[in-house]
């Protein structure tokens, strides 16, 4: 079974056009001693049998119906309305590919648009392109741009943007001539924990490419990053910020009202529930006097030989069928889908739908904050934050997490030793519009429990 | 059809959309949590009923091609049918509702989901070890090339250059610039593989690799593939191969076998994953064993029953991704190769083989055919004979779109003049290529009686071609706000 209509009739009259005796003959160039393998793969298993083989694999995994989850960092459970996927599982839109065509893929380039639109709107930025693979890629491409637009050897890097984002653009440009320094951005005080962005700042110097911050840091906290820019205009670097939530969009002030070159983020929660982590969807936007240095796709409004009005992939000679060894980046296939469905949800929730998403996760994290305190808990975040915040695990945040999973039963959060050894006695927690009163309810007997 | 307005345009002060939920707890104002100088003063979003948001995108749907509409034969892309049952499997709560920092007690499945898709991709290739961290095949090549890099370096050795053949796609020498490396074109020879004599004269101490894809563009099996690996290898050199058109080898070689050392799969290409409207991809990258120790961190282990991520190998070229990769199209791919087993992976390639083949056939004697041999799963012509009649590849590619079709990659690969290259895949019957097969026949009488047919097309689309310069001159890629400037 292959999903080939091709019968052996079919197969017979067309071996006989082509002029061969076999499909073995089509093979004849493989070298004869490595042709015709055996693979040792499992039988193949019918519609039925492969649905049941995979909801066993599943069953396997906790779900957030399972256990009650305040896992953030980077992924967030948000509210996606149900007409997303609905639209997602259209065949028009899943089994297309890259708009090649204009002509034939008018929906795909207008639904672009749209996405830029949207993107630039939230930012505050001026353009958008179609997406980058994830939050991380996106924040390896942004060091890519300034480091050719400036031509300097330095990135400097906030310790307090994701870990992950932090070690995948690190790889980006291993091979290139760059120096990476993550500079900590949040000091310890006890047992609570603040930003403290003034080394960042004095790292930056005339060799500077750019400065990377993070907001809502991945710490949770919102930070004044004015004296980042600040130092970053009288050097010259840009400023490169991470979105650490795009429904934090709904309610904070956009980076780039901020003084940000370039903003970057990961969209998965607007589209679709986690899924293990991908696929995501990278933002990534800039000011326009570097629009031709963007990698990636992006849908330009044009005329057809009518005037009317259409949508086309534009600027193409950036990109890697055109420009080859000399392009912005090797990307080719996006995240199109999945911003797609960002797209869907960002217009279904409108205006008033997003600042409520982003006011009810704001709420749900300080009233989990308050039950935490309320169970006995020392809440270590010291400064404003979005939806997410920092408690205090004497006993090791991995200590303490196990425990609450095995004794109370939460996912109670992430331990922020992945940061920095020195916060291995911290647990991020995050909460959302999602988070309901008895997960709460949960997560605080839990942790009087196994005090 | 007519103009679809943005969704901006849908919007209305004060409508709403769809609620969201009722909230659990009592409110915290932002004002009081936040600094208002952190806070936004506007957020210019739209305001459309939920009714208009689901017409828009549904009118916007309509307006595009896909692979359930009709034949969508683009070349390199492999746009087969995209199995109804993998959006059922990727869309089962316990794989899609699982957060990437669960405690791998918490997420066996999606773990053992991981380990075994790399064994069976290691099974199908050959390769010992896969890991399916990339997001696309670009991802892919740029982890093969750091991990090659990396190898040379633990050899103690310094190597600047990477050879890539003329007619690789461009996303060889776009990584190879990402690498850091000088990209060495290589010309093709006059059968349309490599060429052995200038191999041996590109090949030296400074040479880390080359980059071959296999079947090649021209959608040729390299005959020469065993002498080539072995000069390479001869000169401390590696074999990269691009494997977007594995669809083409699937049970008839691992091309592991034939010495390649390293080697990305599109998952969205050969296993079935869709292609999205331009992605998500997946890109899983194949290796031999003396260049396991470099594959990107972490890596999913089997210990005893259980699964885990192992710590990272201190030579790994590190993380190229946020999480474990596209896991929701590693769930689909997973899906397709269980659903077919070996002997359905191999009827694929086989029917893929023979469809284009078939077209190859039938349609060489109304285009140009720059090499006159057995293809694998696609075929290129050449739109020069329809050039002397002043009809381009681009106005017989727009025809097609008149008929319902969706043209083939056109102009690549760059070395063939006004290619036309087709890919079939095996999903496409008989009727379905005989279909194509008219079409074309058509186009090429019409080049030769009514050329302004081509010329003019497409008149059946929902909009006729595009003013491309304008756009490309004067950007613009967003709605400009009302007040804005």
């Amino acid at each position: 079974m292959s999903y080939a209509p091709n019968t052996d009739a079919d197969r017979a009259a067309m071996l006989r056009t082509v002029g061969v005796e076999s499909i073995d003959d089509l093979f004849v160039d493989i070298p004869v001693q490595h042709r015709d393998p055996t693979l040792d793969l499992p039988p193949a298993l019918p519609e039925t049998d492969v649905i049941r083989h995979l909801s066993e694999l599943g069953a396997r995994n906790a779900t957030s119906s399972d256990l009650p989850s305040f896992l953030g960092a980077g992924f967030y459970r948000h509210f996606v309305p149900a007409l997303v996927d609905q639209q997602l599982l259209r065949s028009e839109w899943y089994t297309a590919y890259t708009p090649y065509q204009p002509e034939m893929a008018q929906g795909t380039l207008q639904a672009m648009y749209e996405f830029q639109s949207l993107v630039c709107d939230l930012t505050g930025m001026d353009v958008s392109n179609a997406s980058l693979y994830d939050g991380a890629s996106a924040l390896a491409e942004a060091v890519l741009l300034c480091r050719g637009l400036t031509r300097r050897p330095r990135v400097v890097v906030a310790d307090t943007v994701h870990p992950a984002y932090r070690e995948v653009a690190a790889t980006y440009v291993s091979a290139l001539d760059v120096e990476f320094k993550v500079v900590a951005a949040a000091r310890r005080h006890g047992r609570s924990v603040r930003p403290d962005v003034q080394p960042l700042a004095e790292a930056i110097d005339d060799q500077t490419s750019c400065v990377v911050v993070q907001r809502p840091d991945f710490l949770g906290m919102v930070v004044d990053l004015d004296p980042v820019v600040q130092a970053a205009r009288r050097h010259g670097a840009r400023v490169v910020v991470v979105v650490g939530d795009p429904v934090s969009l709904g309610l904070l002030a956009p980076p780039g009202n901020l003084g940000a070159d370039v903003v970057v983020g990961e969209l998965r929660s607007l589209a679709g529930p986690p899924a293990y982590g991908g696929p995501g969807a990278g933002m990534f936007a800039v000011r326009s006097q570097l629009i031709r240095r963007v990698p990636g796709r992006i849908a330009g409004r044009t005329t057809d030989l009518d005037g009317k009005n259409a949508f086309v992939l534009t600027l193409q000679t950036r990109e890697q069928h055109i420009r080859r060894e000399r392009a912005t980046s090797n990307i080719t296939t996006n995240q199109a889908l999945v911003t797609l469905g960002a797209t869907i949800s960002l217009s279904a929730l409108g205006r008033r739908g997003l600042r409520e998403i982003a006011e009810q996760s704001l709420s749900a994290a300080h009233r989990t904050a308050e039950a935490l305190a309320d169970a006995g808990a020392v809440i270590a975040t010291d400064a404003p934050y979005f939806n997410e915040f920092a408690v205090h695990a004497p006993e090791g945040a991995a200590v303490r997490l196990e425990r609450l999973r095995s004794d109370g039963n939460v996912l109670a959060g992430v331990d922020l030793g992945c940061v920095s050894p020195e916060f291995d006695d911290l647990i991020l927690v995050a909460a959302t519009e999602l988070t309901t009163a008895s997960d709460v309810q949960a997560l605080a007997t839990a942790w009087a429990k196994t005090k | 059809m007519t103009d679809e307005p943005l969704i901006y345009d849908l919007s209305s002060p004060g409508r709403r959309g769809v609620r969201p939920p009722l909230p659990q707890f009592d409110p915290v104002d932002p004002a009081a949590a936040l600094p208002s100088s952190e806070l936004r003063s506007d957020l210019p979003l739209p305001e459309a009923s939920e009714i208009d948001v689901m017409r828009h995108f549904l009118r916007l749907s309509h307006k595009n091609h896909s692979v359930d509409t009709a034949m969508y034969p683009l070349g390199s892309c492999t746009m087969k049918y995209n199995p109804k049952v993998n959006e059922v499997t990727a869309r089962t709560p316990g794989l899609a509702d699982v957060h990437p920092n669960q405690p791998p007690e918490t997420c066996q499945g999606a773990l053992a989901l991981i380990y075994e898709l790399e064994a069976l991709l290691a099974a199908i290739t050959g390769f010992p070890a896969v890991s399916t961290q990339p997001a696309a095949g670009s991802q892919g090549e740029l982890c093969g090339l750091l991990s090659i890099l990396a190898w040379h370096e633990s050899r103690g050795e310094t190597r600047t250059q990477v050879l890539v053949p003329d007619s690789a796609h461009g996303t060889n020498p776009a990584t190879g610039t990402m690498s850091g490396l000088q990209v060495v074109s290589l010309p093709t020879a006059d059968d349309g593989g490599i060429d052995l004599e200038n191999l041996k004269e590109s090949l030296g101490p400074g040479v880390a690799a080359i980059m071959l894809t296999l079947p090649s563009t021209l959608g040729l099996f390299e005959r020469r593939i065993v002498e080539v690996v072995d000069l390479v290898h001869a000169a401390g050199a590696q074999v990269y191969c691009d494997g977007a058109n594995m669809n083409a080898m699937l049970g008839r070689v691992r091309p592991a076998d034939l010495g390649i050392d390293v080697m990305h799969l599109n998952l969205h290409k050969t296993f079935s994953t869709p292609h999205g409207g331009g992605g998500p991809g997946a890109g899983a990258l194949a290796v031999q064993a003396h260049l396991e120790p470099f594959l990107p961190a972490p890596r999913v282990v089997r210990n005893g029953d259980a699964f885990e991520l192992a710590e990272p190998s201190p030579t790994s070229i590190g993380r190229v991704h946020s999480h474990l990769g596209n896991f929701g199209n590693l769930v689909r791919a997973y899906t397709y190769i269980r659903s077919l087993g070996a002997e359905g992976l191999r009827e694929a390639a086989d029917d893929a083989v023979l469809n284009a083949n078939y077209l190859r056939a039938s349609l060489s004697d109304d285009y140009d055919l720059p090499y006159e041999r057995i293809c694998m799963h696609e075929v290129v012509f050449a739109g020069t004979r329809q050039r002397r009649l002043g009809v381009r590849t681009l106005d017989i590619a727009k025809r097609l779109i008149d008929y319902g079709i969706h043209p083939p990659t056109i102009y690549f690969p760059i070395i063939v003049d006004e290619a036309l290259m087709i890919e079939p895949t095996e999903t496409e019957s008989r009727e379905s290529l005989d279909n194509l097969i008219d079409v074309m026949r058509r186009i090429a009488r019409e080049a030769e009686s009514e050329p302004d047919k081509l010329h003019d097309a497409p008149v059946n689309a929902p909009v006729r071609r595009l003013d491309e310069v304008t756009a490309n001159r004067r950007p613009n890629v967003r709605r400009v706000p009302e007040g804005g400037d």
